[in-house]
């Protein structure tokens, strides 16, 4: 009698490379997996220390906290403000406070809005291009909702009527929301001189955030404009929006 | 693949543990450090600007 259990040859190689085949497909999701984790939590840890280390490096006097006595500002200037030009691609030259995001809320603005450059490594970036704060026409900026720091997480939480503060070395601006609107990424529009409208001379000192929609999708950009209210020079003190003062 | 690995390294088992777990925290680290930052701006999420597809 012959034995016959002992499988051909070929055969064995095959379950011998199926073998590998799974082990590689294992290892690939693991690393996925690995992929999903680095984008979710660990570009938040990195981007959150970076902004904050930008922010504390520009060595601008600290926000007195709500509770301290201000120097609260009655004189709010509504006329054209000093012109700031616009800076190198990359420099960060004003900060974005929004106390409806928390008190604590304090990123930094950078010129460019290229993703390696700027967005993913410095928070906000300013469209080059588009006016500077206190500018007639529109001061577009744009940033993470999701990872990355997510600086506009909290976007779609902003009422119309909300300040947003924008200080820069010497001057201080506060702008009020005043519409939100959700387009499709190719609306360039939006960050036009009169939002929406291309083409037309601007007369309003604008301002425009944009960001990803829906949260960890690229289908659309939530929009939000506001208007300037008044500005102030850094050497008056600080806008009362931001120590809880209005 | 794995059991290759297992089979060929030196050393009692504990050992051999050690070793494939450093590997795989190497391997790990040069993933967050480089390899996936590199790829990251290819994924199709994320984007936040109009125009210019960045």
């Amino acid at each position: 009698m012959t034995v016959t259990a002992t499988p051909a040859p070929s055969r064995q190689l095959g379950w011998h490379l199926t073998g590998i085949l799974g082990e590689l497909m294992v290892t690939l999701g693991v690393l996925v997996l690995a992929f999903v984790g680095w984008q979710l939590w660990w570009t938040d840890v990195v981007g959150n220390r970076a902004q904050a280390d930008i922010v504390t490096n520009l060595h601008w006097a600290p926000v007195p906290t709500p509770a301290a006595a201000a120097p609260v500002v009655v004189d709010k200037r509504h006329d054209a403000s000093p012109a700031i030009p616009e800076p190198q691609h990359e420099v960060t030259f004003a900060t974005l406070l929004v106390p409806r995001w928390g008190a604590d809320y304090d990123r930094p603005v950078s010129q460019g809005v290229d993703r390696a450059g700027v967005l993913d490594r410095l928070g906000i970036g300013h469209y080059p291009g588009t006016a500077m704060p206190g500018d007639v026409g529109n001061f577009a900026i744009s940033g993470h909702r999701t990872t990355y720091g997510k600086p506009f997480n909290r976007i779609a939480e902003l009422q119309v009527g909300d300040p947003l503060v924008v200080r820069t070395a010497d001057l201080w601006f506060v702008y009020r929301v005043t519409s939100t609107e959700i387009v499709l990424p190719s609306k360039v529009a939006v960050i036009a001189p009169v939002p929406d409208k291309p083409g037309a001379a601007p007369s309003e000192r604008m301002i425009t955030l944009t960001t990803c929609n829906p949260m960890f999708s690229a289908r659309e950009r939530f929009v939000v404009h506001g208007v300037l209210d008044y500005w102030i020079p850094a050497s008056a003190g600080f806008p009362a929006e931001i120590t809880g003062g209005a | 693949m794995y059991g290759w690995l297992w089979r060929n390294l030196p050393g009692p088992s504990w050992v051999r543990a050690l070793v494939l777990a450093v590997a795989a925290l190497v391997v790990l680290a040069v993933c967050f450090l480089w390899v996936f930052p590199a790829i990251a701006p290819y994924m199709p999420f994320n984007n936040t600007t109009v125009g210019g597809g960045q």
